[in-house]
């Protein structure tokens, strides 16, 4: 029987195996790199600004992922609830992807802007302070743990080698921008700078307590801009149907 | 294949190899397995021609249908515009205070809002309006910017100090920490703001009351709804309750935010959820 | 007849059976450990407070703990014992590498264990699911697979028969695809190298849609390939050893292993249906998970059907029961695996309590159950006892922890199904009826139902922790022989 040329030879049947599991994903992979209408083309989508990016970490950290998707189907019931359904434009500078996949709390990917920051702090402090019936863990450890990020420049570098654009000014500006965006005016950083750098950002004091930055500030800051950075008033993807 | 026998119980031969004592039969595939194989690898073949699927380098197989999954949508949210064009043209054509005027409409309305209040408003306000801490109650009729139809609209559409460039805004002054009052004539007036809610308290703050506050919070502690000032008078406390609630707001302000929800939700649902609201027990 | 060969098959051969002595304790150890976490985060699921208002007792920080600790710790320390019993059996080998080999990929493993699972507890984590060990635990694991690969394909070309039998081709896919897997889903750039401050953290070099389709091209397959072709490889021994039947059909062995081992890598994309993933590479997802459904029953008929003319066993054997039990569950679940890859399905399921329950049915009822049934049949051999110390004592196991699978996986589906058409139901003027908050509520009797199922779970295998402590000390329970009911014997 041919088959038995596998069964008594380890080397070849090894070689069978690998040829034979590797087509699937080289087939899947692949081509959305090379295929153009993969990734829409829109403005507005930027890399994360140095607080976003710690806030996205501490995010990734808590696995924040594992009861919350970052991604809405293009379904009737989940437009009307959370918003426009997602690009992929929209995550092409995430770095892991945190699509999730449940929902055991509600979907984020437009959580940005929704509620005030001084709800954001509440609720993490202690979700059921303002939503009774749920089952989110307590964060109140974000408030009290102290976030530094001296070395924010070589995380924007990390990213600029994985493809990210950042320029060598925002890699330059990195540790001062996080505390710019942290703090606000009254940390004597350059905001409008910081805001041409990386539009649409939320300033803060997010956490109410403007004497340090707190990882709650950089959770909320990240929460505050999910979702935001395409104008979907002038953005019709139903334009651009071909993927 | 020497060692080939055959297996007494199911009359099938063995391929002759062995393996610890495991031995296998040669028996054939089955039928029914075989077919239903075929059967998924023939339907899967069906699927790729009428949809998206091989890929080259640089595009993939459209398949004969023309759809996805975003232009299938597009056609759903087509058919609920269209199923939901008898209510939302009238909403359009309305001012808000003329669609209170319909009640088939404002039917219609409050079960909106109530859906979108749901989901979007209940985190800060709670269930049908009850309040948190620091979060007002909007089933009362103490309202901070107006609880007319019309003051409601503006509120939900611009927010309170949002980022929208229209949005209602008032700062408290921090009185103390500028220098305008003394930390002491603060004590003094938050005892009369006690009185003024007829919670004890004492007068003797009266004419700094007068001073400082009263511009905005009217001498009777009535507030003004045009500048967001709130009502003193009334015991009903945003932040912490008491003496020491009031002194905290009066040395160091605390100001709540309300996001804008125009963009993210259309005029006629910002017109159902102020319907809502309004029917919620504040309404004016 | 065939205990006589079996015998005289061992005896010429000095087995490594020490390293699968320790695996055998690893993983019994591992999967109790690993049980009891998935039940305490059942449990804050039911009631938040227990998340204790601490940094290191999250869900969100506990959950891959639990993930890491039944698949990889439990379910990988099982493969490790029985790919190390079964090659050196049916290739009549010493394992590979002698001793040294074996210790340093016991402690090897061991270590990647401990330094994933100390990892997510302080917060270190890639943040993709079942790949979240970060940059240095992958490189420690990546070694330790090489010498597992060294290991075990040297045993097989040392063997000392002609051919290679099908269990070893599972085992050797399961080694090879994990492999290729592990190193695509893990190509990360340590800050570190560009002057970070921070060791442990890492940002993998994909991202967005991309970095999506990689995860689950990975995420699926280590379900495919570790939990499946791996296990599959485990029953291929263990059932025809303890039903002491020759195996069904060799055909279909050949068949259900290159459909399955070609055919279930593509299934990844349907863990993003709808998303942003593009839709063709959706449509291939969908339409490989459903023509891999009869390749994967393959290895449940292969599995059941070596029983036929030895059904009545499953009346006297405990041990027999939970490996049949387990096939069963198999097949069970790779039905409804492809029911749930199909769009129309999954846009209910998805995000659901649903995938949960599927994902607990196969994990429970045929990983564990399978294992079970192997460790059952290893530790009287492994120890040298005739026998174990008491058959009744797996039989209440066998029913405890049935009974703990059914309450998971039928709470699971209530849930789950509910949750999906609570999110899309609509009032009769098409506004949405419930509000996101109203579904979790509604969720929490199921919760504390699948939190007892869980805790069923774990009293069974405390029962079989006893019963392997009282094994290896070598005391046998006095015990009636289970007889076959009278009718049965009649026939």
């Amino acid at each position: 029987m041919k088959h038995e040329i596998f069964e008594k030879n380890t080397i070849l049947l090894a070689i069978a195996i690998l040829l034979t599991v590797a087509i699937g994903g080289l087939v899947q992979i692949v081509p959305l790199y090379t295929i153009d209408s993969t990734i829409e083309k829109v403005d507005g989508v930027r890399p994360y600004s140095p607080l976003e990016l710690a806030g996205r970490n501490i995010y990734v950290r808590e696995g924040c992922y594992l009861c919350h998707s970052q991604q809405i189907r293009p379904f009737r019931d989940e437009v009307e609830r959370y918003g426009h359904y997602s690009l992929a434009a929209e995550s092409m500078y995430d770095h892991p992807f945190q699509w999730g996949s449940k929902r055991t709390g509600p979907d984020l990917a437009r959580v940005g802007g929704k509620y005030s920051n001084a709800w954001h702090t509440a609720h993490l402090i202690d979700p059921r302070a303002v939503v009774p019936e749920s089952v989110m863990p307590m964060y109140g450890f974000l408030a009290k743990n102290e976030l530094t990020f001296n070395d924010a420049g070589a995380h924007l570098a990390t990213l600029r080698a994985a493809g990210d654009p950042y320029t060598d000014e925002q890699i330059a500006q990195a540790a001062a921008d996080f505390t710019t965006q942290a703090l606000g005016e009254a940390s004597g950083g350059d905001v409008d700078a910081l805001m041409a750098r990386y539009p649409k950002a939320v300033v803060g004091d997010f956490d109410g307590d403007p004497s340090k930055v707190s990882e709650l500030d950089a959770v909320i800051a990240y929460l505050q801009m999910l979702g935001t950075l395409v104008d979907f008033t002038t953005y019709k993807p139903e334009g651009e149907m071909a993927r | 294949m020497a060692n080939v026998e055959k297996d007494p119980v199911s009359g099938t031969n063995t391929t002759g190899h062995e393996w610890d004592g495991i031995k296998e039969l040669d028996t054939p595939l089955p039928k029914w397995w075989l077919t239903t194989f075929y059967a998924c690898i023939i339907w899967s073949i069906g699927y790729w021609v009428v949809y998206p699927s091989w890929p080259t380098l640089n595009d993939y197989a459209k398949g004969v249908f023309g759809t996805t999954n975003r232009l299938e949508h597009a056609k759903d949210m087509a058919a609920v515009a269209q199923a939901r064009e008898a209510w939302t043209s009238k909403f359009e054509g309305k001012d808000i205070e003329e669609v209170a005027q319909d009640s088939e409409l404002m039917t219609y309305a409050r079960a909106g809002g109530k859906a979108i209040f749901a989901d979007n408003c209940q985190p800060c306000h709670g269930a049908a309006g009850s309040g948190n801490k620091n979060f007002p109650v909007l089933a009362d009729d103490d309202w901070l910017w107006g609880g007319t139809l019309d003051a409601l609209q503006t509120t939900i559409t611009y927010g309170i100090r949002s980022t929208h460039d229209e949005t209602r805004i008032s700062d408290m002054p921090a009185l103390v920490a500028d220098e305008t009052i003394t930390p002491a004539e603060a004590d003094q007036i938050a005892d009369y703001v006690m009185m003024l809610g007829g919670q004890g308290g004492s007068d003797a703050g009266k004419t700094l009351f007068d001073d400082n506050c009263a511009v905005c919070h009217s001498e009777d502690g009535s507030g003004n709804q045009d500048l967001g000032a709130p009502r003193l008078n009334d015991g009903i406390w945003l932040y912490n309750a008491g003496k020491e609630g009031v002194l905290a707001q009066i040395t160091k302000p605390q100001h709540g935010v309300m996001p804008a929800w125009v963009g993210r939700l259309s005029d006629t649902e910002i017109k159902q959820v102020a319907i809502y609201v309004h029917s919620l027990g504040g309404g004016q | 007849m065939n205990q006589a060969t079996t015998a005289t098959g061992a005896s010429d051969v000095a087995y490594n059976e020490d390293v699968v002595r320790k695996f055998v304790l690893a993983a019994t150890f591992w999967g109790v450990i690993g049980f009891i976490a998935g039940t305490f985060i059942a449990f804050q699921l039911a009631f938040p407070a227990l998340n204790l208002g601490l940094e290191w007792t999250t869900f969100g920080r506990l959950r891959p703990v639990h993930t890491s600790a039944v698949i990889f710790a439990f379910g990988g320390s099982v493969l490790f014992a029985t790919s190390f019993y079964v090659v050196q059996r049916t290739c009549r080998a010493p394992l590979f590498g002698g001793k040294v080999l074996a210790n340093f990929i016991f402690y090897g493993y061991q270590l990647f264990i401990l330094l994933a699972a100390s990892g997510y507890v302080l917060g270190i984590t890639q943040g993709k699911e079942y790949a979240e060990p970060e940059w240095y635990t992958d490189l420690v694991i990546t070694i330790v697979w090489v010498a597992y690969l060294v290991a075990f394909a040297g045993t097989l070309m040392t063997r000392r028969v002609s051919h290679i039998y099908v269990a070893n081709w599972f085992y050797l896919a399961f080694i090879i695809t994990i492999a290729m897997l592990h190193i695509g889903n893990n190509i990360t750039l340590p800050v570190i190298l560009f002057g970070g401050e921070s060791f442990a953290k890492s940002y993998i070099w994909a991202s967005g849609v991309q970095d999506a389709m990689t995860q689950w091209w990975y995420g699926h397959n280590a379900v495919g390939f570790f939990l499946t072709a791996g296990f599959l490889g485990l029953m291929y021994y263990f059932v025809p050893k303890q039903a002491n039947r020759p195996v069904y059909s060799y055909r279909l062995s050949i068949i259900h292993f290159w459909a399955l081992v070609f055919l279930y890598i593509w299934a990844g994309p349907h863990h993003l249906h709808y998303t942003s993933l593009p839709d063709w590479t959706q449509t291939l997802g969908m339409t490989f998970s459903i023509m891999l459904w009869m390749p994967s029953w393959g290895g449940m008929i292969n599995g059941l059907m070596t029983l036929s003319g030895a059904w009545e066993k499953l009346r006297t054997d405990p041990v027999l029961r939970f490996l049949i039990a387990s096939v069963a569950f198999y097949g069970m679940s790779t039905f409804e695996g492809p029911a749930m890859s199909i769009k129309a399905v999954n846009g209910l399921s998805h995000y659901t309590d649903w995938t949960v329950g599927h994902v607990h049915s196969g994990a429970l009822g045929w990983v564990a159950f399978v294992s079970f049934g192997a460790l059952y049949y290893l530790i009287p051999k492994l120890w040298k006892r005739e026998r174990l110390y008491s058959l009744r004592l797996v039989t209440y196991h066998f029913w405890i922890a049935t009974i703990g699978i059914v309450l998971y996986i039928t709470a699971m589906w209530i849930s789950g199904i509910m949750q999906g058409l609570m999110w899309r139901a609509y009032d009769d003027l098409g506004f949405l009826q419930y509000s996101f908050i109203e579904s979790v509520e509604a969720m929490h009797p199921y919760y504390v139902i699948r939190a007892c199922g869980g805790v069923l779970f774990v009293l069974g295998a405390l029962i079989m922790v006893w019963n392997f402590i009282k094994t290896i000390q070598g005391d046998m329970r006095v015990e009636d022989e289970f007889v076959a009911p009278q009718s049965a014997a009649a026939e």
